[in-house]
């Protein structure tokens, strides 16, 4: 049976310092190389700090950039999901993540939901991406999707429907609220969120999250890397860095997708039509069901 | 209340944590906080004793001729407990010199005034010693407006800033700050018999669940109202807040070129750190 190892390194990014994300990226590289690890999953923003305000200018990066060579030259010994900032045509900036394998980047993921409320600001900064695309890779076919994206439960659907059985998920969140039985209450949610889309979308789901301190607000860790059945396979620690690394089995997800065969059943077409229609009547009263004063 | 009941373990990891990191990324060690004998700045010296070692904490006692002898001795059972460094200040000199010129001053004006006396001190020493100084401002306090503007509202790393007067006795309690500080009746103890909850007219546990619904939950006055709450009670305390919230800003500026500072010249506090 054919097994591989995933692997998050839940770190803590220095804050705009590309250069000193960069050592720290190809120490947690070869720290995995030497676990066998075939998949690391770095966090969302994880070569420039999450919290950038006015510096997202000052450490973008284009997806070419030669600052962005190391990395390429390591994913020949193991694939890598990295976050940082990608200065797009137009000097269009963009929260993204680049899946490196066999020492080139395979896809880019530009987040596609900025959140911009509460303790976010985010489109004040950076523009949205506008696709959710599955890719293929030498692990089966996967999709990214960044922190905010996987609060729309859509975005997981997309990468689903179009064959993703990884589910990458970099991500920066910031604990809020005291919680009960986690460290904050939003982290009780993501815990909810990842185990039941890999149990939904019977699929493999990656969470990776990041800690640290940013302007006195602390993000959580407890990265996690979720079954096809909805299982926790493993879990790193709250609030401490980590290389968390879990050997699974692909069989799993044909297992899960035997037993559960939700995906056969998926009806797009039902899903568009709907969709659609529901569109339509949005467009006819633009100010909601009230009316214009 | 149950709501603002905290998972202490978690939040004492991540207030130590908060102040290992904060005052390692200045490029500091230590720290350095003004110790009143109460159940704030007694937890701050506990959490950063935890966080930096209780070598890296300064505890600045800071006393008046008439502030309560007790105040000291809770203090010094703090430094005792702890084994932190500590040294003691009288403003009573520079503060007396001061009002000789005006003897009719009352007691909001010389509160203000030692507790900006106070502040002039730790920064004093968090210059002599290296070491920041430790905000001990409570949520509480910050959002009633309650204290002194550039007095014990100043500091350069607050740990304290989003737990509830009721939660920090909670965390106080976890980490086992003596029991004689947490169940005392609080006082700024800018003169004498003076206690928060008499000058403020209600009690903390009262004012901390119509905080914890008014802020943290975002409900609207009509809503507490809704729930129950006194109307006139609400409207005062979301009067203070309101009333205060310069104090929890910088002063504003007036805008004249194409970049302001805190308006559209904006980079994180911890910017390069």
């Amino acid at each position: 049976m054919r097994r591989f190892r995933l692997a998050v390194a839940q770190i803590a990014p220095f804050l705009g310092d590309v250069e000193k994300n960069l050592a720290l990226h190809e120490k947690m590289a070869r720290e995995a190389i030497s676990q066998s690890v075939n998949l690391l999953v770095f966090p969302e923003l994880s070569l420039t700090g999450y919290f950038l305000k006015d510096q997202v200018p000052s450490v973008a990066l284009k997806a070419v950039a030669p600052a962005l060579e190391p990395l390429r030259s390591l994913s020949h010994r193991l694939a890598m999901v990295v976050g940082f900032v990608e200065e797009g045509p137009g000097h269009l900036f963009y929260n993204a993540a680049a899946y490196l394998e066999g020492g080139e980047i395979r896809h880019i993921h530009r987040k596609v939901y900025l959140p911009t409320y509460g303790i976010f600001d985010e489109q004040r900064y950076l523009a949205a991406g506008g696709r959710i695309r599955a890719f293929d890779t030498a692990l089966g076919r996967a999709a990214i999707l960044i922190c905010e994206d996987l609060w729309h439960p859509a975005t997981a659907g997309i990468a689903a429907w179009d064959g993703a059985e990884i589910l990458l998920c970099p991500s920066a969140s910031p604990g809020r609220g005291t919680g009960r039985d986690g460290p904050f209450q939003n982290a009780r949610t993501w815990e909810q969120v990842i185990r039941a889309y890999g149990d939904l979308f019977t699929c493999f789901v990656v969470f990776a999250n990041r800690v640290g301190y940013e302007d006195g607000a602390c993000f959580w860790g407890g990265s996690e890397v979720v079954g096809p059945t909805g299982d926790s396979l493993a879990k790193a620690r709250y609030l401490e860095e980590e290389l968390l690394v879990v050997e699974v089995e692909a069989g799993a997800l044909r297992r899960a997708r035997v037993a559960n065969p939700l995906l056969r059943d998926e009806r797009l077409e039902l899903t568009l039509r709907e969709l659609r229609r529901i569109i339509r009547s949005r467009e006819q009263e633009p100010t909601g069901a009230g009316g214009e004063p | 209340m149950h709501e603002l009941r905290l998972q202490c373990d978690t939040v004492q990891q991540i207030l130590t944590g908060f102040i290992d990191n904060e005052v390692r990324k200045a490029g500091f060690e230590r720290v350095v906080v003004g110790l009143s004998g109460g159940v704030d700045s007694s937890l701050a010296a506990f959490l950063a004793a935890e966080a930096l070692g209780p070598h890296n904490v300064w505890g600045i006692l800071m006393p008046y001729r008439t502030s309560n002898p007790e105040s000291a001795a809770h203090a010094a059972l703090v430094v005792k407990t702890l084994g932190i460094q500590s040294l003691s200040v009288d403003i009573s000199p520079m503060v007396d010199a001061y009002f000789a010129a005006c003897p009719d001053a009352d007691h909001v004006r010389r509160g203000n005034k030692m507790a900006r006396e106070r502040m002039t001190i730790l920064f004093d020493h968090s210059a002599r010693l290296g070491g920041l100084v430790l905000g001990t401002s409570n949520k509480t306090e910050l959002l009633l407006g309650y204290g002194t503007l550039y007095g014990d509202m100043a500091s350069a790393v607050n740990p304290l800033g989003d737990l509830y007067k009721t939660q920090v006795r909670q965390l106080a309690r976890h980490v086992k700050v003596p029991t004689v500080i947490v169940e005392k009746q609080p006082s700024a103890d800018l003169w004498a018999g003076q206690t928060d909850e008499a000058e403020l007219g209600f009690t903390y546990e009262e004012v901390d669940r119509v905080l914890y619904l008014l802020v943290d939950h975002r409900y609207e006055v009509a809503d507490l109202v809704a729930e129950g709450f006194d109307e006139r009670f609400v409207r005062a305390v979301h009067h203070k807040v309101q009333g205060s919230q310069y104090k929890r800003r910088l002063p504003v500026i007036a805008k004249v070129s194409s970049r302001t500072i805190d308006r559209d010249f904006r980079y994180p506090r911890d910017w390069g750190r």
